[in-house]
């Protein structure tokens, strides 16, 4: 059976704008998707041990020194708004 | 005719060495190439010609010089989602149409430094996501073999530049088979190695547990000359392994004699087309005449690697492609408050796929779904690691075919993203293990289109694999060409 999903909440957790035709369609896909992945639980016993990573790290450390970095010109070349040498963005906070 | 553009990296180092061809005659010959047929592949999407010609230029200085690595002033394509300084960059997405990176990947770094020469890049499937190339935002790459077909994804225009002499090699990125089968489709070698092996540093994510820049070459020892100058640690990507630098064109020429080669099962049942089993089988063949001992061997997850990838990778992609949000870089959508401004942002910079993935895993991430999907996908991640050490304790290699089909036609199977996925069954689950895969062309099918064979060795098992590669490639002797070559 076809999962069933809430399309909006969804696309809202993901800051995702959908027209209506986009989440009708995204809504019958994602549920075949999911029905076929489904499939995993099939074989995914409490003893087997999940794996986030194949070859895995921990506490990768490097020196703590001061190295050249590319600057606030070049970090902001690419900034859709930029003024001061900040981003700029919307209004976050409500000023009273 | 063949042209300089058309020999393998390995001959044209002989050339350039001997004073037979300088960097410049081999890179004019390669963008005559892309003058020629470009217009048909549309495996470019940014050409690079003034970058290319002054880096040949310096080639040939070291390489008068007398002090040039072997890389040095062989031309070279970079699929466009690993960053170049200065080059825009796009992922093959409207998102990022404008984007100019302030950095170089340590993959370019490191081939830059050996004198490598920069043709452009090349078009993908948005983000990396898919298996046709017809995901890019800028429109699909045609298959040189036959233009109405697919060249296979995400990094089908390094593998159509390739093997249509627009470039002598070119840099992929692998998640799940994404220069694996693109090579498969389009007759070339392409090498995904060990997981980290290769700085993933200015590398875009996608899946960060799954990436891996991977190798598009027209023999297996071109692919040990581009692996010997990219792998070794990075400080700049903590999940770089701590190998030290070697030469993996060293021990090529071994026979394999003796050597113990799996023939994965769950590889040849229904859905392997067979034109596909007959040119794969042809080439086991060939390892049982060269002295390999050839047995069957069981990966039994197989069958549920897909559905974990299918989990794991849009989770992994859900939360990379957060950072779209239109305030560092990319597109922007105004909106009346911050919020408004990123969906709409991101809601006009995806596409199709792109939104589908983020979509799936936001959900398989989200509260009361998280342990039903994303931690049994995990789970059965290590079963399938298991699969492989159990089988890389009677085998050295294992085989298989590289795709179940060779390229299918453009909008075939556009709109069934479930038979789309079906395309990298066989590849993902190396990426899920983190094990090296090498897809070779084994011959062709009725239809005359090509077919890729895979080998499959354990972690930092690239010597093993690139000498049984090597051996088989040459008891093959694969020497069609392109149909768009005449």
């Amino acid at each position: 059976m076809p999962v069933e999903i809430d399309i909006e909440h969804v696309a809202k957790l993901a800051r995702l704008d959908l027209t209506a035709e986009e989440k009708e369609r995204l809504k019958a896909q994602l549920g075949l998707i999911l029905e076929h992945a489904a499939k995993v639980g099939e074989v995914a016993t409490a003893d087997v041990p999940p794996t986030a990573s194949a070859i895995p790290r921990a506490n990768v450390l490097r020196p703590d020194e001061p190295t050249p970095s590319i600057g606030p010109d070049a970090a902001l070349s690419n900034a859709p708004e930029a003024e001061d040498q900040r981003f700029r963005v919307p209004r976050i906070v409500e000023v009273e | 005719m063949t042209e300089l553009c058309d020999l393998t990296a390995s001959e044209l180092t002989g050339k350039l060495r001997a004073g037979e061809a300088s960097s410049a005659e081999v890179t004019e010959s390669c963008l005559r190439r892309i003058d020629a047929v470009d217009a048909k592949t549309a495996a470019f999407l940014t050409r690079t010609d003034d970058v290319a010609r002054e880096q040949a230029a310096r080639a040939d200085e070291r390489l008068g010089a007398g002090e040039a690595p072997a890389t040095t002033g062989i031309p070279l394509a970079l699929k466009d989602v690993l960053t170049t300084n200065g080059i825009r960059t796009t992922c093959g997405s409207k998102i990022l149409e404008t984007y100019v990176p302030p950095y170089d990947s340590t993959a370019w770094a490191r081939l830059k430094a050996a004198g490598s020469v920069l043709l452009g890049k090349t078009n993908c499937d948005e983000f990396a996501m898919g298996s046709s190339n017809e995901n890019s935002a800028y429109g699909p790459v045609h298959n040189p073999w036959d233009l109405d077909t697919v060249p296979g994804g995400s990094s089908g225009g390094s593998a159509a530049a390739v093997a249509a002499g627009e470039a002598v090699w070119a840099l992929g990125t692998d998640t799940g088979g994404s220069v694996r089968q693109p090579a498969s489709l389009c007759g070339v070698v392409g090498l995904k190695p060990t997981y980290g092996l290769i700085s993933r540093y200015g590398l875009i994510a996608f899946a960060s547990s799954l990436d891996t820049v991977g190798t598009f070459t027209r023999s297996v020892r071109d692919a040990a000359l581009l692996l010997s100058v990219l792998a070794g640690k990075d400080p700049m990507d903590a999940t770089s392994l701590d190998e030290a630098p070697r030469d993996y064109t060293q021990g090529l020429d071994q026979d394999v004699a003796g050597l113990r080669v799996g023939v994965v099962r769950e590889a040849f049942g229904e859905g392997v087309q067979p034109g596909v089993r007959a040119s794969v089988q042809a080439g086991i063949d060939r390892l049982t005449e060269l002295g390999a001992s050839v047995g069957e061997v069981s990966l039994p997850h197989t069958d549920y690697a897909l559905s974990a990838y299918y989990l794991i990778a849009p989770s992994e992609a859900s939360s990379n492609l957060a950072r779209y949000d239109g305030v560092r870089y990319g597109l922007r959508v105004a909106g009346a408050d911050s919020v408004e401004m990123m969906s709409r942002t991101r809601g006009a910079g995806f596409g199709p796929e792109v939104k589908r993935r983020i979509m799936l895993g936001t959900y398989a991430l989200s509260a009361g779904y998280y342990d039903a999907y994303y931690g049994q996908a995990q789970k059965v991640r290590t079963l399938i690691i298991r699969d492989y050490e159990q089988a890389f304790a009677d085998f050295d290699v294992l085989v298989s075919p590289t795709s179940p089909t060779t390229a299918f036609r453009i909008g075939e199977r556009a709109d069934d993203p479930l038979s789309m996925y079906l395309s990298d069954v066989f590849t993902i689950p190396a990426n899920l293990a983190g094990v090296p895969a090498i897809s070779l062309p084994s011959g062709l099918d009725e239809a005359g289109l090509p077919v890729g064979l895979q080998l499959t060795a354990p972690i930092l098992g690239e010597p093993m694999l690139l000498r049984v590669a090597h051996a088989l490639e040459g008891a093959i002797g694969f020497d069609a060409r392109p149909a768009l070559l005449g």
